[in-house]
């Protein structure tokens, strides 16, 4: 019976449905540093979860990924690979913050009906795609976390059995990553703000971080249509004072080794940004531009300039307003081990809250491996030397090479204030086989992550634009008086017991010898006999009777 | 009562069985194929038991099928009263050598990607209509065959090599043999689908830049390839599609260019399905089938050999018993081929190739046990070498 296969083909018009945008944002930080961040955004309208769909049109998305989430019912992806670790109290706030190493969350479906299995294979194909050893995440290493990582685009998703949260704080980034990132923009390296990223600049830095962003958002106000939206993040910080000669200046050319020349031909629009909100004047740009545009992101209201690549000529938003400090970060976090000796420990984890009269509550969000045994009854929060208890704790303990510790807390922040949060700790013995090939350099456990609704000194835009720069409309803003802030704390080291691998071979050579030596006296003893050895003749007298015989003569004595 | 003759898969065997006193057939035993591999047959009652004899002389059939056939006719031939009506039995027996409906796109396991490749969009902004050109002719080839298609654009994408400009037909020229080293750029942009294991055919569309326009085509016997086109078998095809005439000097940057899809199009599907009426014939899916089968069984074969060899030569492996179980794959599939079945054996056979694999790759494969023998011999020799050659040295 030959069943006619039904075959839903979706098909798309080639032009129309995708859109692309890319914009560099230079920001020159209090310290010294010039902080650049790459944002390149591809929207694209389709339904990649339709059933039954047999053809797919790709223009400005990437084939690869496309195909990724299609296969794996990806709701929401997030990867980020960081070299390098964000210094908030010298830096600021980040527009996109990563914590060092890798990171990936994934939102899948509802409708996925294994989602270990598909997260399993999702690492795997990733991996391959971006050239990272993305293999090495497991279950030993994955966590669910209930609150802290809320879906970022649409969807008003509850079930967090459906979200997977994996970090690698010993993955290195290099050019082997960025050339595949590099490779999923629609104008590659060619043109547009990509020819700018020549790895010998991007990774003499003192931070790297690249990442992609994938999520469903909404087209318009009444969301009347949905796209998808893939974000390719790059956020460099380079240090002028070790690179430049002493003076504060920068160039395109001194920070990438390379100048823009076009924009990318397939962009909507390609833009440049230096804020300027500091020091407007002594600042000089050049080429200089009447164009200068506000935006209030992370709080603040900086001033930017802005350079079009696009359309050269076109006139922008308005006038400078002149702040004078940087904005001290209002959230701030830190986290280091105490103790002494290879069998327990004390992680504290140190959040500071700047805000001279607000408290606001933060979500604290921890995994900790399985191979550090946490004291959960030695669980303590201080705030300014007082108890301060959390509202919400959801902790799911360890499991022996299973599983690792996640521990969530809501914790009110008192304003002006340091809170530390300790829990004690015991290191476990490892299998033999499972020591890294170099202990003695140290376990990692991954950077705890502080998210919060911080209030904000200046009224956020929640009204949606289709020009707002793509800085400021990473996070959806809800509300005008707070914004959303994600502090990464430090990734730890710790030192495990670890046995020496050396004893084998000196178990080995001690017993040869100890044998050896015992054997060898012993034979010694038993067979050894002593005869009376006559003193050979000297030379002379052999020669001589050597001739003597030949003579046939009789020999000397 | 009459039964409905319903649609059947070719490869399958009608019998009608006919009671004896019908007048409908002058013999007793009468077949006839038709369309390719379907087999009609009508019997006469007592004589259907014959029908393997009858049948075997016009078609090739497996062991297997003859047996089962075989089988359900002394069935019949002895409860008629369970089967047939008084006058017409249409009785259907779909033994195949290939069950078409079961073909799911990942039985074949291909996909087809086609890409429009443009060196440089400043220059060019190229539209084509994909709609029309799924429904006209890729449409019949996913009902047979049922890969996956996929179209992309790829922007900046160049040839590896760089053409000759030919005084003689004033055209830049690429000859047969720096072909092969054009594919090798585009490939790194293409990728292959990162989420499965399927081969996939690229067919791919150059558009040349300004500066190599017009670019043909020559193949070794130094003539213009008629459509311009380069194909590699198991790889797919390029086709340089020129531009001269479609715009002057003085067009607006970028030029809004419409690719006729219809002769595009032609090119393509000449090369992936032979030519023949609506694509592939039925006789040559089996041959596909086969071959892919057979195929696939001997891939999955080579690592399990392999891991046997290795087990060998160093005897210290550790394989576990989950292993062992998946080794089993193959024999299922290569059981089916000879049952006939072959849309079965090449499910088998593709599932045979995965376990193969993860068998071979299986971690716990890496733990050797820790003192091979070569190394027990560099450990012991020096402790016991110098007690026995004076104990041996002593007794002589």
């Amino acid at each position: 019976m030959l069943i006619l296969s039904s075959l839903l083909l979706f098909i798309l018009l080639a032009a129309a449905r995708d859109e692309f945008q890319e914009e560099l944002v230079i920001r020159p930080l209090h310290s010294g540093d010039i902080y650049a961040s790459f944002q390149f955004r591809t929207l694209w309208d389709t339904d990649f979860l339709q059933e039954g769909q047999k053809v797919s049109h790709y223009r400005l998305f990437p084939k690869s990924l496309g195909q990724v989430l299609s296969k794996f019912s990806v709701r929401e992806l997030h990867i980020s690979f960081t070299q390098g670790f964000w210094r908030t109290m010298q830096w600021g706030q980040p527009f996109i913050p990563s914590p060092p190493g890798a990171e990936l969350w994934v939102w899948f479906h509802d409708t996925v009906s294994d989602v270990d299995g598909n997260w399993k294979e999702l690492t795997n194909v990733l991996s391959g795609i971006f050239c990272a050893s993305l293999n090495f995440i497991d279950l030993t290493n994955t966590v669910q976390p209930s609150a802290s990582f809320k879906p970022l685009g649409l969807g008003n998703a509850t079930d967090h059995r459906f979200l997977r949260y994996a970090t690698l704080p010993r993955e290195i980034v290099c050019t082997e990553n960025l050339t595949p990132w590099k490779k999923l923009l629609p104008c590659g390296s060619k043109a547009g703000l990509a020819v700018l990223m020549k790895s010998e600049k991007l990774f003499h830095s003192s931070f790297h971080s690249q990442a992609v962003h994938i999520r469903p958002i909404c087209q318009d106000e009444q969301c009347s249509s949905k796209a998808w939206e893939l974000r390719q993040t790059l956020n460099v910080v380079f240090d002028l004072h070790t690179s430049g000669q002493g003076k504060k200046e920068w160039s395109l050319f001194k920070m990438f080794s390379r100048t823009l020349t076009e924009a990318c031909p397939l962009a909507s629009s390609s833009k440049v940004y230096v804020d300027i909100t500091d020091n407007p004047e002594l600042f000089e740009l050049s080429p200089a531009t009447p164009l200068l545009g506000q935006a209030v992101v992370l709080g603040d209201r900086r001033t930017y300039s802005v350079y079009d690549l696009i359309m050269p000529t076109s006139s922008m938003v308005l006038s400078p307003c002149a702040l004078g400090d940087m904005l001290r970060p209002l959230l701030h976090a830190e986290r280091y081990v105490a103790g002494f000796g290879l069998q327990t420990g004390e992680i504290h984890t140190v959040i500071y809250n700047n805000h001279p009269y607000r408290a606001f509550p933060v979500l604290l969000m921890d995994s900790v491996p399985w191979y550090l045994q946490l004291y959960i009854h030695t669980l303590t929060v201080t705030s300014k030397s007082r108890d301060n208890k959390p509202s919400y704790i959801h902790y799911q303990p360890a499991k022996d090479r299973h599983r690792p510790h996640l521990l969530e807390m809501l914790i009110q922040l008192p304003p002006h204030s340091m809170t530390e949060v300790t829990v004690q700790f015991e290191r476990a013995l490892l299998k033999w086989t499972e020591y890294t090939p170099d202990p003695n350099h140290g376990f990692y456990v991954g950077s705890s992550v502080v998210s919060a609704l911080v209030p904000s000194m200046v009224a956020m835009r929640t009204n949606f634009t289709q020009d707002q720069p793509l800085f400021s409309s990473f996070v959806p803003v809800k509300e005008e008086s707070s914004y959303f802030v994600r502090v990464y704390t430090e990734p730890l080291l710790v030192n495990l017991p670890t046995p020496d691998f050396s004893m084998p071979y000196n178990v080995i050579c001690l017993t040869c010898t100890v044998v050896a030596v015992g054997y060898g006296s012993f034979y010694n003893l038993l067979t050894r006999t002593f005869q009376v050895d006559e003193p050979s003749p000297p030379l002379s007298k052999r020669l001589a009777n050597l001739i003597r015989r030949m003579r046939g003569v009789p020999l000397l004595t | 009562s009459l039964h409905m003759l319903s649609e059947n898969s070719c490869g399958s065997v009608v019998v009608y069985v006919i009671p004896e006193s019908s007048t409908l057939l002058n013999q007793r035993i009468r077949a006839f194929v038709v369309h390719g591999a379907t087999v009609h047959c009508a019997a006469m009652f007592p004589y259907i038991v014959y029908i393997v004899a009858a049948l075997s002389k016009r078609v090739h059939m497996t062991k297997g099928t003859k047996e089962r056939m075989a089988d359900s006719m002394r069935a019949i031939k002895s409860s008629p009263g369970e089967y047939s009506p008084s006058f017409w039995l249409v009785f259907s027996v779909a033994y195949s050598f290939n069950f078409l409906y079961l073909i799911s796109p990942y039985l074949l396991g291909y996909e087809i990607t086609f890409s429009l490749l443009n060196p440089d969009p400043k220059l060019h902004s190229l539209h084509c209509d994909i709609q029309d050109a799924i429904q006209s002719y890729i449409q019949p080839l996913l009902n047979k065959l049922a890969p996956i298609a996929n179209f992309s654009i790829l922007y900046y994408a160049v040839l590896g090599v760089n053409p000759r400009f030919d005084n003689s037909v004033s055209a830049y020229t690429l000859s047969a043999d720096n072909l092969s080293h054009v594919i090798n750029p585009v490939e790194a942009r293409l990728g292959s689908n990162a989420a499965s294991s399927n081969p996939v055919l690229n067919f791919l569309l150059y558009v040349p830049g300004a500066h190599h326009s017009p670019l043909y085509i020559r193949d070794h016997s130094k003539m213009k390839a008629p459509s311009n086109t380069f194909h590699s078998p198991r790889w797919g095809s390029i086709m340089v599609y020129n531009l001269n005439e479609m715009y002057g000097s003085e067009a607006e940057r970028p030029v809004d260019i419409n690719i006729n899809m219809a002769k595009v199009m032609g090119v393509f599907l000449a090369h992936a399905a032979p030519p023949g009426s609506a694509g592939l014939a039925d006789r040559e899916l089996d041959r596909l089938l086969w071959s892919r089968s057979v195929e696939n069984i001997a891939t999955a074969s080579t690592p399990i050999t392999s891991l046997a060899q290795l087990l060998d030569q160093t005897g210290n492996n550790v394989i576990n018993d989950s292993i062992a179980q998946q080794v089993g794959g193959p024999d299922s599939a290569v059981a089916e081929l000879e049952a006939g079945n072959l849309a079965f054996a090449l499910q088998y056979s593709r599932v045979a190739i995965l376990a193969s694999e993860r068998a071979f790759f299986d971690p716990s494969l890496l733990h050797l046990l820790y003192f091979p023998v070569d190394q027990k011999f560099a450990i012991y020799i020096p402790l016991f070498l110098p007690m026995y050659c004076k104990s041996l040295i002593f007794c002589l």
